[in-house]
């Protein structure tokens, strides 16, 4: 580093402040290390704020810098711990103007396997900063150095098949409806429906946890009475994702152990339970040969807004690295509306054992997950059987559907539910094999298949407007609402 | 009392049985793709029963569905009382799993399973699945034929 500031007069080493641009945290020169931890941030600079600073400033603030010089870092080999930002490129026509910049953070900043650790730097006091309207983390790229310290989904999406015994289709699983109110009995019940008519798995809901109509160990003993009542009709696996959700950690662990004890394949947490928590109830699911699932509750507060927050393709990265099994991800078409190239880069993120960089998914960096286990995106919201050929087409085979009301919503019960997106899927997957043009065909394909089965035939009655056809596209920024019901 | 149960393992067994011309065309797809052909049976369809009996080795190198469903055809008469299932099985490095399993012959007589219930302490019950079928010795289940 220069002794003196950029204009060459005021020493760098001066109490004061100084430009963060000037204290070595805008480093237009600098080539990142393979080892290095990347980050993509989205920056809006207050009017009249210097967008290169802007990114100094994060550089700064994300890891060594206070708001003034101090004497201190000079004890240091501070060029190695400041964050660098590279690079600041405008984005086109944004109004007010905003700038996507490229931080390299050097691998001693982090400590190994800590997500904790990771976000308490990259968005720990960076998003508050005055100097910025708005600022979202993008995508990071993060270097195998540092991934390999993580032990990643405790069993991934080959291992949970070879689990379940199940292969070749996207797996079909249900929330139970109405998410508050039931009693352990009836909950019990619904599971046992949904089971036994075909789908997979059924889950708790994100915040039925244990409430005075509902206490977690009477729904555990029900909700496990009904999955093997389920396996001995069909002599499948089945299972119900028991949300061992709770206030604190010694909870949590007593409902997973109680889980296991009563032999379930599965449980669920909530990503309100934080990362660390998360991380702790991955490394029991390991211990335990236990399936974790999570749902993504909260976490709209931050990834919705464009300009501000964290991209949910970032969470999903988190995710898998601290190790989840299963993560909702988003549907394309149903009620949760997203935009189609994202929710591919999301889905990428989660499953694929390289994802290149492609702006058109809204993947900034390639990135190398060195073998990791992939996690199993979720599909759940307002979807239906009459959109299995959409869903297949945009979600692919290695994801699980889970169509809440669209089988327990069923005029025939809950069972003639489950059974007419069984069959709507295994229609799909027979049609896609065999060559066809499902995508275009599949409304035809579905009617073909109602005409061999009561259930799917009521399903698209009710819910189908299923001659809806539309361009096979995985273009971005184009709004798509294939959506056939609302 | 139930005259049995349709065991729904493998990815078409809501669909009605697969034609020999619509079980040729998944085998093309899986050889398209580039996937080994493997043909199990077995006369314990417990849904943890992991390994069925190979009808001989996978095969990797066929390149025509025909040669399949051939095989699939010589198993069914060699064990037309038994569960049949073909698998596709991708080896692509951080794959090397099933890609598809379909069943594709069952027994006349499907007799399903029955749910033990030990019954222990706090209402905490251990549930154990027993295929009917295999309270019987290997050889005299489903009426003893093959």
């Amino acid at each position: 580093m220069a002794g003196k500031s950029g204009d060459g007069e005021r020493p760098r080493w001066l109490a004061g402040v100084i430009p963060y641009k000037e204290m070595g945290y805008w480093r237009p020169d600098y080539e990142p290390d393979d080892t290095d931890i990347i980050a993509a941030f989205r920056l809006t600079p207050q009017p009249g704020v210097d967008p290169e600073e802007a990114a100094a400033a994060i550089a700064g603030e994300s890891s060594t810098a206070t708001w003034t010089v101090v004497w201190t870092d000079r004890l240091t080999a501070y060029e190695n711990y400041q964050a660098k930002a590279y690079e600041v490129v405008p984005v086109p026509n944004s109004d007010p103007p905003q700038y996507i910049a490229s931080i390299a953070y050097k691998l001693d900043l982090f400590e190994e396997g800590s997500i904790a650790n990771l976000t308490s730097s990259i968005i720990g006091n960076v998003f508050g900063f005055k100097a910025l309207k708005a600022l979202r983390l993008e995508d990071m790229r993060i270097s195998t150095h540092y991934l390999k310290t993580f032990d990643g989904p405790p069993h991934g999406i080959i291992n949970e098949r070879e689990m379940v015994n199940k292969y070749g289709r996207p797996l079909l699983g249900a929330t139970t409806k109405p998410k508050l109110g039931l009693t352990p009995r009836n909950y019990g019940r619904v599971v046992y429906e949904a089971l036994r008519g075909g789908l997979d798995f059924v889950k708790d809901d994100e915040n039925i946890n244990s409430q005075p109509f509902n206490r977690w160990r009477e729904r555990y003993l029900y909700c496990m009475e009904a999955v093997n009542r389920a396996q001995e009709e069909t002599g499948e696996i089945k299972g119900h994702y028991l949300n061992v959700t709770a206030g604190n950690m010694e909870d949590m662990y007593e409902r997973a152990e109680f889980a296991k004890e009563l032999g379930s394949v599965i449980i669920m947490i909530d990503l309100t339970i934080g990362f660390t928590a998360m991380t702790s109830m991955s490394k029991w699911a390991r211990k335990n040969s236990m399936l974790l699932h999570l749902h993504r509750a909260g976490h709209a507060t931050y990834t919705r807004q464009k300009n501000h927050g964290v991209n949910f393709r970032v969470i999903s990265k988190w995710c898998r690295m601290l190790g989840v099994d299963h993560i909702h991800a988003g549907t394309v078409v149903g009620k949760l509306e997203g935009d189609p190239g994202a929710i591919r880069g999301y889905y990428d993120t989660l499953r694929d054992d390289y994802v290149k960089k492609d702006p058109a998914h809204g993947i900034y960096f390639d990135q190398d997950w060195v073998h990791l286990p992939g996690v199993m995106p979720v599909a759940s919201g307002g979807i239906h059987a009459g959109q299995m050929h959409q869903l297949l087409h945009y979600l692919g085979e290695d994801v699980v559907l889970q169509f809440g009301g669209g089988t327990i919503g069923h005029p025939m019960g809950i069972s003639a539910g489950a059974t007419a997106n069984r069959v709507a899927v295994e229609a799909m997957i027979q049609a896609r094999n065999e060559g066809r043009d499902y995508l275009k065909e599949g409304p035809d394909i579905l009617k073909k298949a109602a005409k061999k089965c009561k259930e799917l035939d009521a399903a698209l009655d009710t819910w189908g407007d299923i001659s809806f056809e539309f361009e096979s596209t995985d273009v971005p920024d184009v709004v798509e609402t294939p959506t056939t019901t609302g | 009392m139930t005259t049995g149960v349709r065991i729904t393992q493998g990815t078409f067994s809501y669909l009605p049985e697969l034609t020999d011309d619509e079980i040729r065309a998944q085998i093309q797809y899986g050889i398209d793709n580039g996937w080994a052909v493997a043909i199990e049976f077995t006369d314990d369809p417990h849904p943890r029963n992991v390994y069925w009996e190979m009808w001989g080795m996978p095969m990797f190198d066929i390149e025509d569905a025909a040669a399949g469903l051939f095989e699939v055809n010589r198993c069914r008469k060699a064990h037309s009382n038994r569960y049949i299932r073909v698998s596709l099985y991708n080896a692509t490095l951080t794959k090397q799993t099933i890609a598809l399993q379909f069943i594709v012959n069952r027994p006349p007589h499907e007799p399903g399973f029955r749910l033990h219930r030990q019954e222990t302490t706090d209402r905490i019950v251990r549930y154990t699945l027993e295929p009917y079928a295999a309270r019987d010795p290997h050889g005299e289940r489903y009426d003893g034929s093959e």
